[in-house]
């Protein structure tokens, strides 16, 4: 079921955006698979079980993210996933990308909550890290569509300082019959962030939110 | 003065499977790119040396960068290319300055040897826009499995005083190449042509 085509990576580093240079310059990395989208050119009413069969692509998929942006798991502070599905393809296709994108990196970035309570918002404390839901947009597009993939914080998707978003795109894909699957990731806030909200320093309820 | 870098951004685009044939090994190819502050923006500069200097500079750089995100030894590189995008506060001949007179010795270190011409491309611009850089083999130019281009482009440049400067550097040729030519194996590469 699952035939990745080509696999993209890209790491930014920006120094500065015309202000005070940080000492440190912001690295933001992406990360994007081609595959063939196995439900091109029809309906299919099961296509849960694609879903299953991208847990090892995400988890693959954000090791090489991780070992491209060539910085240890704890330095990463914002992340976010996309999908663009072709032409033979429907937008649900690109839902199949939100539970294994999603998990993978937060399984790789030290998320250690006991589910079961986390869901039910009883988890105290803070229970390692990837607490944040990963934000996504995706869209249906032709070859060489771009997409503004949100970021946001790991822990805590309120901090502020740490809304921002990456475009992506593959030159040459998705074809029709493809899907481009995405995960970002990020080591900070905004270049020059300066727009007050909750600072990740003040990260307190450790619910995923503030 | 050295070039004024707001961003730098790294690829490596790998294609595995072509028309549903495996690509073996995969095609790897690997695109950096400086976002800088133009120098000379705004106004008439004569002498474009501070350009010429930087153009030095991001040989090194960005060629460096592509052969670290290839994970290869500089011999191992096959192919190279150059490109620039000159913001609107800048004239074409700004691009001129930083990709032909000495991008082009320190890039040739960087992937070791590199007998052939350093093919290019150059244009004006704004923010997003995408430059095709062309790609040829790095010790003999009638290498026809490796004449490739690849795309170059950064969303949020280059604004009016900046230009974008591109080096890409691959692993092989195209994926599934098979139109003929002189092939990799005959290279003799001495005269940067065969």
């Amino acid at each position: 079921m699952i035939e990745i085509r080509r696999v993209l990576t890209q790491v930014e580093d920006i120094f500065h955006e015309f202000g005070p240079q940080p000492a440190a310059p912001l690295r933001r990395g992406v990360v994007a698979a081609v595959l063939r989208n196995p439900f091109a050119g029809r309906y299919e009413p099961d296509i849960v079980p694609m879903m299953e069969a991208l847990n090892p692509v995400g988890l693959q998929m954000a090791r090489t993210l991780i070992e491209a942006m060539a910085v240890p798991p704890e330095r990463i502070e914002g992340y976010g996933k996309g999908a663009i599905v072709g032409a033979a393809g429907e937008l649900e296709h690109g839902a199949l990308w939100h539970v294994p994108g999603g998990y993978a990196m937060r399984q790789l970035l030290g998320w250690k909550a006991d589910a079961a309570s986390y869901a039910q918002g009883k988890a105290t404390g803070q229970s390692g890290n990837a607490l944040a839901i990963v934000p996504s947009t995706k869209k249906v597009g032709p070859p060489g569509a771009t997409l503004d993939v949100p970021l946001t914080h790991i822990n805590a998707s309120y901090v502020r300082s740490h809304f921002d978003a990456v475009e992506v795109h593959v030159p040459g894909a998705p074809r029709a019959d493809e899907i481009v699957l995405i995960l970002t990731m990020s080591t900070g806030a905004r270049i020059h962030a300066r727009v007050g909200g909750l600072a990740a320093s003040a990260i307190a309820q450790w619910d995923g939110q503030r | 003065m050295p070039a004024q870098i707001r961003k730098l951004v790294v690829q490596v685009d790998e294609t595995r499977i072509e028309m549903g044939k495996t690509v073996q090994p995969p095609a790897r190819r690997a695109l950096a790119m400086a976002v800088i502050a133009n120098p000379c923006a705004g106004r008439y500069v004569e002498n474009l040396d501070e350009l010429i200097a930087i153009g030095e500079e991001l040989g090194g750089l960005l060629g460096t960068k592509c052969v670290e995100a290839l994970g290869i030894q500089p011999n191992q590189a096959q192919s190279y290319g150059k490109a620039a995008i000159v913001g609107e506060a800048g004239e074409l001949e700004h691009a001129a300055a930083i990709l032909h007179p000495k991008l082009g010795a320190p890039l040739r270190k960087a992937v070791e040897k590199g007998a052939a011409l350093v093919p290019s491309s150059k244009k004006q611009g704004g923010l997003g826009t995408a430059v095709d850089v062309p790609l040829g083999h790095k010790d003999a130019a009638f290498v026809r499995s490796h004449f490739d281009a690849i795309e170059a482009r950064v969303g949020d440049a280059p604004r009016a005083n900046e230009i974008l400067v591109a080096v890409a550097v691959t692993a092989g040729g195209r994926p599934l190449a098979r139109v003929g030519g002189l092939q990799v194996s005959e290279i003799q590469g001495q005269d940067g042509l065969r």
